[in-house]
């Protein structure tokens, strides 16, 4: 109560003044004179409540979907779930290992696809392209965003899987075709924040280097993306978060099959996919509902961890604003 | 190598990697919609799905569409813009604020698959609703909140102070200053961040699949919110994944277009009335 005094203070400034101009009456008044300060605590706390909704509900959804999880415990041992691959519902047997390493895997994959590029398109942008060009650019990177995952999915199935299929071991779906459709997934987050953050160093840094005598590849190669190094980071961590809670385009071109990858492009599952493809079979309750909460409480705790990283990642930001 | 020389080849290098994501873009536009271009007739876009013979349709499902987004940005945009607006106008560097900032990025960063957990919990077992378009608009506008908050704070934070200096030197309230100046100043922000929003709840699926769930009315209109509404987005990959139709590519390429279709009119149409109102702002602002 103290704290939200503190922070009423200005408003509490503001009242006084207006109660000092009462006899001007300027159209802003709208005829509630009496009733302003009033009006100004009340949707203060409205907002107040609004914001403290985002806590209430990350906390609710940790819990809810964390209680059902752990009931988990009950009918197979920690290290069971973590370290086993047998999955075999049916039997009792829920190691889910195949499919958080299949996470892993195919989150590691695909920043190893689409970061690099990504990147190239971030100093492109940033510092290449010429005016009109990144006018188109910008525009046709949201556009990225608004593509359906499961869009991708069935451009995933309809091209990537016969390609990989083709060249590779047929028929194709896999961490690999996975891979390839969530690096163009992830591409519009990773590039558009390291865009921002090469764009937001001193353009001291830049002449400096030029004045030195660098050319404009030097300059970008040791002098730019060290120095924007912390929003690069930042942008890859959540590229990996996108790329870890993807769920339909990863369905549609994964394969589906609670193996353990031995290569890249045989059948498996990660954990997103085998949420929500066994989901509906599974009667709220039963020991394999609660371990398919638990992968989601796994999901859920490494998402969070990621953005706690970004935290510590974006408070070094050396440079960049 | 010369350093003249792997500058030139670095440039060339970034040249073709911009182009090159341009260049996917286009064709992934063209590829999709060129798919299922010669699905879509108004007959497609208007009679109900069938369960097993050719032919059907995705009206009922366009409609929960647009009707689940319609819902959800009701839910949210309240709530999203007023605790953006908290954040952008009110909150002080203390614990709250960061707990609250802390809360709204690790919502952004919460699997769409966990949402639909979540809100299976809550609408499907504990208020044993069963799946109802009302359970999913309402768990999908849980993923449009942290995206609100964010660009409602970006373009509030983004209006100059001296519009507020002036409006409190006529002695406007805070709450005056906020609704009559800065907010409609913030509107091309807050429209550009809606259209983002909407665009991204469009084509979700994850979350409605356990909370809207896989059927539909067969007729059309259903506006009843308590009955299963399953969406466009969610037909594409049921109908692809375990559909007994026989022409359920056609459907699922037909689907996939229009999606894009809609997905480009959003971007479009939501688009170029923001840049106007921007210029228009912009230039009085100047």
């Amino acid at each position: 109560m103290l704290l939200l005094w503190v922070e009423t203070d200005r408003g509490a400034n503001m009242e006084l003044a207006t109660q000092a101009d009462c006899t001007k009456k300027s159209t802003l008044y709208a005829g509630r004179n009496s009733s302003a300060g009033f009006y100004d605590r009340v949707t203060r706390y409205l907002f107040l409540a609004c914001a403290v909704l985002m806590t209430v509900l990350i906390v609710s959804i940790v819990l809810f979907v964390g209680k059902q999880g752990i009931k988990t415990f009950q009918a197979v041992s920690f290290a069971e779930f973590f370290t086993s691959t047998q999955w075999q519902p049916d039997a009792g047997k829920f190691g889910a290992l195949t499919f958080i390493f299949g996470t892993f895997a195919l989150t590691g994959l695909t920043i190893l696809l689409g970061g690099p590029l990504a990147l190239a398109g971030a100093v492109f942008m940033a510092k290449v392209a010429p005016g009109w060009l990144r006018e188109i650019l910008k525009p046709a990177i949201e556009l990225f965003v608004g593509i359906p995952s499961v869009v991708y999915g069935l451009v995933g199935m309809t091209v990537v899987i016969p390609k990989i299929g083709e060249y590779l071991t047929p028929p194709g779906y896999g961490l690999l075709a996975a891979a390839i459709v969530l690096s163009i997934m992830i591409l519009p987050t990773v590039l558009s924040v390291s865009e921002d953050a090469l764009r937001s160093l001193p353009s001291t840094l830049e002449e400096a280097s030029y004045a030195l005598g660098a050319t404009r590849w030097q300059t970008i190669w040791r002098v730019l993306i060290p120095a924007a190094m912390p929003g690069i980071l930042t942008a890859i961590i959540l590229g990996m978060a996108r790329a870890i809670g993807e769920t339909m385009a990863v369905l549609m071109v994964i394969g589906n099959s609670p193996q353990f990858p031995k290569s890249l492009t045989v059948p498996t599952s990660v954990l997103t996919t085998e949420i929500i493809l066994e989901m509906g079979h599974t009667p709220f309750g039963s020991a394999w509902n609660n371990a398919l909460f638990l992968m989601a409480l796994v999901l859920l705790l490494v998402t969070l961890s990621l953005i706690l990283i970004v935290r510590f990642v974006g408070k070094r930001r050396g440079f960049a604003q | 190598m010369s350093k003249r020389l792997t500058d030139q080849v670095a440039t060339v290098f970034l040249w073709l990697a911009g182009g090159f994501i341009l260049a996917l873009l286009v064709w992934f536009l063209q590829y999709t919609v060129g798919q299922g271009w010669s699905q879509i007739t108004w007959g497609f876009l208007t009679t109900p799905p069938k369960e097993l013979d050719a032919g059907g349709g995705i009206g009922p499902e366009l409609f929960n569409t647009f009707y689940i987004l319609v819902l959800s940005l009701a839910l949210s945009l309240p709530v999203g813009m007023g605790a953006g607006i908290y954040l952008a106008e009110y909150a002080k560097k203390s614990w709250l604020t960061d707990m609250i900032r802390l809360s709204t990025e690790s919502l952004a960063s919460v699997p769409s698959v966990v949402f639909g957990l979540f809100g299976s919990i809550i609408f499907v077992t504990t208020f044993k609703l069963g799946f109802t378009i009302l359970g999913g608009a309402a768990t999908l506008a849980l993923l449009n909140l942290p995206v609100l908050v964010r660009v409602t704070e970006e373009a509030v934070k983004a209006v100059p102070f001296s519009y507020r200096e002036a409006a409190y030197a006529l002695g406007a309230t805070k709450w005056q200053t906020l609704y009559r100046v800065v907010l409609p100043s913030a509107l091309p922000g807050l429209i550009t961040g809606i259209n983002l929003v909407a665009g991204r709840a469009l084509g979700e699926s994850a979350i409605l699949i356990f909370t809207a769930g896989l059927s539909v009315s067969q007729k059309m209109f259903d506006f009843d919110l308590l009955a299963p509404g399953e969406t466009l987005a969610v037909h594409l990959w049921y109908i692809r994944a375990e559909g007994l139709v026989s022409d359920a590519d056609a459907i699922a390429n037909g689907s996939a277009a229009v999606l894009i279709l809609v997905v480009l009119v959003f971007n479009l149409l939501v688009g170029i009335p923001s840049r106007i109102l921007h210029k228009r702002f912009a230039g009085k602002a100047s």
